[in-house]
């Protein structure tokens, strides 16, 4: 058996605010293997970012209540001082945000952005720093790369933007790139250039990748394991094919039902009734049970547990495998 | 005089049918300006230009494109929230290009929107009720002490709760906010709504709830929808027709359904194959197009797709003539009929997928 590059056991992430504790994530626990591409769904409020936030060490550790472990290779990452954590941080765990526009400085150049990052990490002069900056810049598939590491973030387009933020995260060849939401901000034709990227760059890299994002289409492409979130919880999780072509959770089948499909003639819609819930006051029992429409009563007081039914695939809903089979089958799948 | 029916007289459409919007040859150039007193123009933006579209009543048009095509400033135009640089806007078959703003009120009446963003649209100071009886107050359509009761049926059309006529926008969520916004736009019983990306702000689950809702009361009224948005699989599932916008231009225009299953311009192409299909078991060819949308400012000549259009270096190649075919340089293409109810500005267009389909 391979080590696991990262483990998260029982991870917690509570913010104590005036109204009450906002659990944000509560009780998470995944793995992921070296060179694993991970798809995390999850509408707002999952705790899906939070979660990876947590990972990254990003969270105000006076603003957030972190318990659980985080083991990166073995060594648990909520047990590090901060400047230990940055040492990790960027040059073994690269990430790229949403807006490209609001993670990258204004006011420096973004081939210095760049070389900065590798100064942090590695004892190199700024003249060489400056060099691989650029050489990432053109690996990126940025045009020109030695006139653009000298412009100003203004002066890309979102897309240019938002390769300079990989060229960023992958310039110290990281194990693991943790990209939040890579291409919502972009148009679909920059987001297919951005993903093709992100999928080359890992083949060249050998790096695992977490994708967190709310578009099923992206996991469905780009990821080889899913897990979804709901309520600051993994309500499912199991390998792309399982998860698109026999869900078990009904929180999923909503997700899969709600959306509009390009390859499939659909008469109307059928969303999940309802909002997401407050993180404040979760509702007992399995979170999801008053948005469920095969809600039973153990459902109201018991929390499901998140349970391995088949290899690989895991959900946390008491309905029986057999029930959760028979409604995919007859009112989720989509044939064609 | 009697008048001669051919056999082999095109196809009209029925003449009962009029648009209730028409776009003629439609321009809006913004001007870019150099210097702080002196404002010098060094040139324009070419945000929209020339563009022909109909919309017929109870249809739902739809317009895609990237970000900077024109499809918001289109709809601008529509609304009269701007004027047109050139071209005509027939409302009801009323030219209303050149209408005052007092001229414009009475038509106002019988077009409404709905914006993206629903917590940007609505005013965080005033209630629901005042928010969604303001179109009432200030067109007199209902009596001053009726509104209340006006508002309230419309919240419940809308899936709202009346009892929550005080309150504050911040008190909803993101969905209940758009049901809002849409209640407003309905306050008026307009004949058209203009849609600009009403769901791109919204979670998945609550996106299919208000397109329902859309397509509910679209039934209910016999509404007219114009309906903006960069997703391709809604913008498809709600429309009748879809209009693809490239930099100011419709460059193709087809049901969803044929645009979808036989693009005939390349760029309808790319910006379909670009969306990912929630199914890992579908492998598709991906045309991905290289480089960015060029600046609309300096359109590029002929047809302003060729610098990123991967069919004209295709042929260009196969001919040897570069990377660029020089028909697709210098000569605009114009919007030309393929199937039926479909036309693309192509000169090249793509072969049939349909029939090469079939013949497997």
């Amino acid at each position: 058996m391979t080590e696991k590059l990262l483990e998260v056991k029982d991870l917690r992430v509570q913010f104590p605010t005036v109204d009450g504790i906002v659990k944000a994530v509560d009780g998470v626990s995944f793995s992921l293997d070296p060179g694993e591409r991970l798809g995390v769904v999850g509408e707002s409020g999952s705790g899906k970012s939070v979660t990876f936030l947590a990972v990254m060490g990003l969270l105000d550790r006076k603003a957030a209540n972190v318990t659980g472990q985080i083991l990166f290779r073995g060594q648990d990452l909520l047990k590090l001082r901060p400047d230990e954590f940055r040492r990790i941080r960027g040059s073994e765990i690269g990430m790229v945000f949403q807006d490209p526009m609001s993670s990258l400085h204004p006011l420096y150049k973004v081939g210095k952005q760049i070389a900065e990052a590798i100064q942090a990490h590695e004892d190199v002069t700024a003249k060489d720093a400056f060099t691989r900056a650029i050489d990432m810049l053109d690996r990126v598939g940025i045009p020109r790369p030695e006139d653009r590491a000298k412009q100003y973030p203004h002066e890309f387009s979102g897309g240019m933007r938002q390769r300079a933020m990989i060229a960023m995260g992958l310039c110290l060849s990281p194990d693991l790139l943790i990209a939040d939401e890579p291409t919502t901000a972009l148009d679909v034709t920059v987001q297919a250039q951005i993903l093709d990227l992100i999928d080359r760059m890992r083949d060249e890299f050998q790096t695992a990748v977490i994708m967190i994002t709310h578009d099923l289409g992206v996991v469905a492409e780009h990821t080889d394991r899913v897990q979804v979130m709901y309520a600051g919880k993994i309500v499912e999780a199991g390998t792309i094919d399982h998860i698109y072509h026999g869900a078990h959770h009904p929180y999923t089948w909503g997700l899969m039902q709600s959306i509009s499909r390009l390859d499939e003639e659909q008469e109307r819609l059928k969303p999940i009734k309802g909002a997401p819930p407050s993180l404040i006051f979760v509702p007992s029992g399995c979170s999801f049970h008053p948005r469920c429409p095969y809600v039973m009563d153990v459902c109201k007081t018991e929390v499901p547990p998140l349970e391995e039914e088949e290899y690989g695939h895991a959900s946390a809903c008491h309905l029986t495998l057999e029930e959760k089979k028979r409604i995919f089958a007859s009112q989720v799948e989509v044939r064609t | 005089m009697s008048v001669e029916v051919r056999e082999d007289a095109p196809i009209q459409p029925a003449p009962s049918r009029k648009p209730l919007v028409q776009l003629i040859g439609v321009k809006k150039y913004f001007p870019v300006t150099h210097g702080v007193i002196f404002q010098k123009k060094v040139g324009f933006v070419h945000a929209v230009d020339g563009i022909d579209l109909s919309i017929y009543p109870g249809e739902t048009v739809g317009l895609v494109g990237e970000t900077g095509c024109g499809k918001s400033t289109t709809a601008r135009l529509i609304m009269k929230l701007m004027d047109v640089t050139d071209g005509q806007i027939l409302f009801d078959g009323k030219d209303i290009t050149k209408l005052s703003r007092r001229g414009m009120r009475p038509v106002r009446k019988d077009m409404q929107m709905v914006f993206q963003d629903p917590y940007a649209s609505l005013n965080p100071r005033k209630t629901v009720g005042s928010i969604v009886g303001e179109p009432m107050r200030i067109h007199k359509t209902v009596p001053k002490q009726k509104i209340k009761g006006e508002v309230q049926e419309l919240m419940r059309l809308v899936g709202l709760n009346p009892e929550h006529y005080n309150r504050f926008p911040h008190e909803f969520s993101g969905g209940q906010r758009q049901r809002i916004g849409v209640a407003r736009a309905l306050a008026l019983r307009p004949r058209l709504i203009v849609a600009d990306e009403p769901v791109s702000a919204l979670d998945v689950s609550v996106q299919a709830q208000v397109l329902n809702l859309l397509e509910d009361l679209q039934e209910e009224f016999n509404l007219t929808y114009l309906f903006i948005a960069h997703d391709l699989a809604v913008v498809k599932h709600m429309s009748d027709r879809v209009s693809v916008m490239y930099l100011g231009k419709i460059v193709e225009s087809a049901d969803g359904e044929t645009l979808y299953r036989d693009p005939k311009h390349p760029y309808s192409g790319a910006l379909l194959t670009a969306v990912p299909i929630p199914d890992p078991r579908m492998k598709r060819e991906r045309i991905i197009l290289q480089g960015d949308v060029p600046s609309p400012i300096n359109p590029p000549s002929g047809c302003r797709f060729h610098p990123r259009c991967p069919r004209t270096r295709e042929i260009a190649e196969r001919e040897g003539l570069g990377r660029v075919h020089p028909r697709c340089r210098d000569e605009e293409p114009e919007l030309l009929p393929h199937h039926p109810g479909q036309v693309a500005a192509c000169h090249f267009p793509l072969e049939d997928r349909s029939s090469a389909q079939k013949k497997k």
